[in-house]
């Protein structure tokens, strides 16, 4: 096979060539590296890209287990990328900030452990907003990421260079963390399949914290038995995170059945509200009539609450941030800067080391948690957090599963949202709601508007990702849309 | 909301963050229009709610009390900008009075 129709293939394919004999890993992983090198120079997905003899290298020890025989995992000698917020030994894990640059963390995150385990070959790190904070992959301190759908617009964010080189071509699968959308955002608007595991279904060790009871690690893909396969790999407990769910890991592949008979779906009327583009609400609600027409029964229903996901959203992060952003003080990682005593250069390098977004919400955090405030700030958005699960855990009562779009809007322009937050915390207002409650979400394709991907989210029960894989797979299955690439004109 | 720049300085030196001056009135600004946003949770009735300390279904996590290999001392200060003979580098945090007394 041609290295010019590899990079087109999804990891299932890419699996079932190696398997037959087709290929070897060494020509997939050379064909993805080398799309990813010619390509990074238009897009910045990647920071870090491996040396390509160091991934040929990887890629050609699992090519001789198998050809002695060896028994080997489904996604043995498959390319991946990872986040920059994913610790990998003895190489430099940045997190998109200065604050971290030099960094080599001393151990590998479990997730990236286990996909090792599972034999898949790791091409690069990518690139993301500053310790995850962010929606468009702009607050990188090291440069945008550009959505490959059209140049001029972001990827989305904060995982938005998982997402650009999944779309792009460069990986056919990665890893991306969601702490208020940061995988689904950018997978709806780059037109991958990104799914937010329920918290604590994958562990956090070596997930560098941004909101701890938020933050959760997930899969990429071309389409959705990818990411099923990819979540199979990376979930279940970890003795280094207490708390990682001890629940079992079921096998994801069984979900995939194209049939939707007997399942009852929720549109909650308050996700479709005011804020999201009109084309969107189009596109989404003729995805649902879909999932009627494959054997759902579908009908609207409403989370009371869910309004307020936003507002409780950016104390509740911020908080959390501020507390993990603390250890960043120029002694144990990261460049120091400033002169005299040690409150004046813990607070230097912390000035020179964050971008303006991360002081934002390393101020209103500190802000919210400060005496006379905390009250008034954290403890009732806590207190309506509360509230915005018990809407979710009713709506699951006479629901399998919810759908929402993923995205308010599809891709703005690079530069648009940049000097307003409030603007660009807006594009989290259908995901954040999901990271409160701490459920699972899914965002597949659903649609083009003026040429640009749009994404249906379905959120599940907690430890429901069977049912959200079930009917991604199934919509997927009966439309067109995952199969979309960018058009080549932009990428060549 | 408005936020003073003496507000900024406050929690600035709170949470250690340098902010130079001329940055004060834009970071005051953003922090007053989040702020300002944000209000819109005192409109929503929590009387009676507890506040959320978890999402999930956390228990004990217990094991044996055994040793396990750990990060050796080496490695630990491997990335630190200051570090001799294992030990992290940092200015001198008691000053010579309160040493001596």
């Amino acid at each position: 096979m041609s290295q010019g129709e590899i990079w087109t293939l999804s990891l299932q394919a890419l699996r079932r060539l190696l398997a037959a004999g087709g290929t070897s890993s060494a020509e997939v992983c050379a064909a993805f590296w080398d799309r990813a090198a010619e390509l990074d120079r238009h897009l910045h997905a990647f920071l870090d890209l491996r040396p390509r003899t160091a991934v040929l290298a990887d890629a050609e020890a699992i090519d001789r287990q198998r050809a002695a025989g060896s028994a080997l995992g489904p996604l043995a000698g498959l390319p991946v990328a990872l986040k920059d917020n994913l610790s990998t030994a003895g190489w430099e894990t940045t997190c998109g900030s200065r604050i971290l640059r030099g960094y080599r963390p001393p151990y590998d995150a479990t997730v990236v452990s286990r996909l090792k385990a599972a034999g898949m070959v790791v091409l690069g790190k990518t690139n993301l907003d500053e310790f995850a904070m962010g929606s468009s992959t702009e607050h990188s301190a090291f440069g945008p990421t550009r959505n490959p759908w059209d140049l001029g617009r972001v990827p989305g964010g904060s995982s938005g260079g998982s997402a650009a080189a999944v779309a792009a071509g460069m990986a056919p699968a990665s890893l991306g963390s969601d702490t208020g959308g940061s995988i689904r955002q950018p997978a709806a608007l780059c037109g991958v399949v990104g799914l937010k595991p329920t918290y604590g279904r994958v562990s956090r060790y070596g997930l560098v914290a941004f909101a701890s009871s938020l933050d959760q690690v997930g899969p990429f893909g071309r389409e959705v038995a990818d990411v099923a396969m990819m979540l199979g790999a990376i979930a279940g407990p970890d003795p280094h995170d207490a708390t990682s769910a001890r629940v079992a890991v079921p096998d994801y592949s069984e979900a995939l059945v194209p049939d939707l008979s007997g399942l009852r779906i929720g549109a909650p009327r308050e996700l479709f509200g005011e804020g999201v583009d009109e084309d969107v609400r189009a596109s989404v609600a003729a995805a649902i009539d879909l999932l009627g027409e494959l054997g759902a029964s579908v009908s609207e229903c409403s989370l009371p609450h869910v309004g307020y996901s936003l507002d409780a959203y950016y104390v509740i992060a911020p908080a959390e941030c501020s507390s993990n952003l603390a250890r960043y003080d120029g002694v144990r990682f990261g460049p120091r800067a400033g002169h005299g005593d040690y409150v004046a250069q813990f607070s230097a390098t912390r000035g020179e080391g964050f971008g303006p977004e991360v002081k934002r919400r390393i101020m209103l955090g500190t802000y919210a948690l400060s005496a006379g405030y905390y009250d008034a700030y954290y403890d009732r958005a806590q207190r309506v957090r509360t509230l915005i699960r018990r809407d979710f855990q009713e709506a699951f009562q006479r629901f399998d599963a919810l759908v929402a779009p993923t995205s308010p809007t599809v891709a703005f322009p690079l530069g648009s949202r940049l000097e307003d937050p409030l603007a660009m915390y807006a594009a989290d207002i259908c995901s954040v709601p999901a990271n409160l409650a701490g459920l699972p979400a899914l965002s597949v394709p659903c649609g083009l508007s003026n040429g640009l991907p749009v994404g249906l989210q379905v959120i599940g029960p907690a430890f429901g990702e069977m049912t959200l894989l079930r009917i991604g797979a199934a919509f997927e299955q009966s439309s067109d849309f995952h199969g979309r690439r960018p058009p080549m004109a932009v990428l060549g | 909301m408005a936020i003073s720049a003496a507000e900024v300085r406050h929690v600035a030196a709170l949470c250690r963050l340098a902010v130079p001056t001329e940055q004060e009135g834009a970071l005051a600004a953003d922090l007053g229009r989040i702020l300002e946003h944000v209000q819109r949770l005192q409109a929503c009735d929590v009387a009676g709610v507890p506040p959320t300390s978890h999402v999930g279904e956390l228990g004990d996590t217990l094991r044996e009390d055994e040793v396990r290999p750990s990060l050796a001392q080496d490695a630990a200060v491997a990335n630190s900008a200051a570090a001799r003979a294992g030990l992290f580098l940092v200015p001198r945090v008691v000053d010579d009075e309160a040493a001596q007394g």
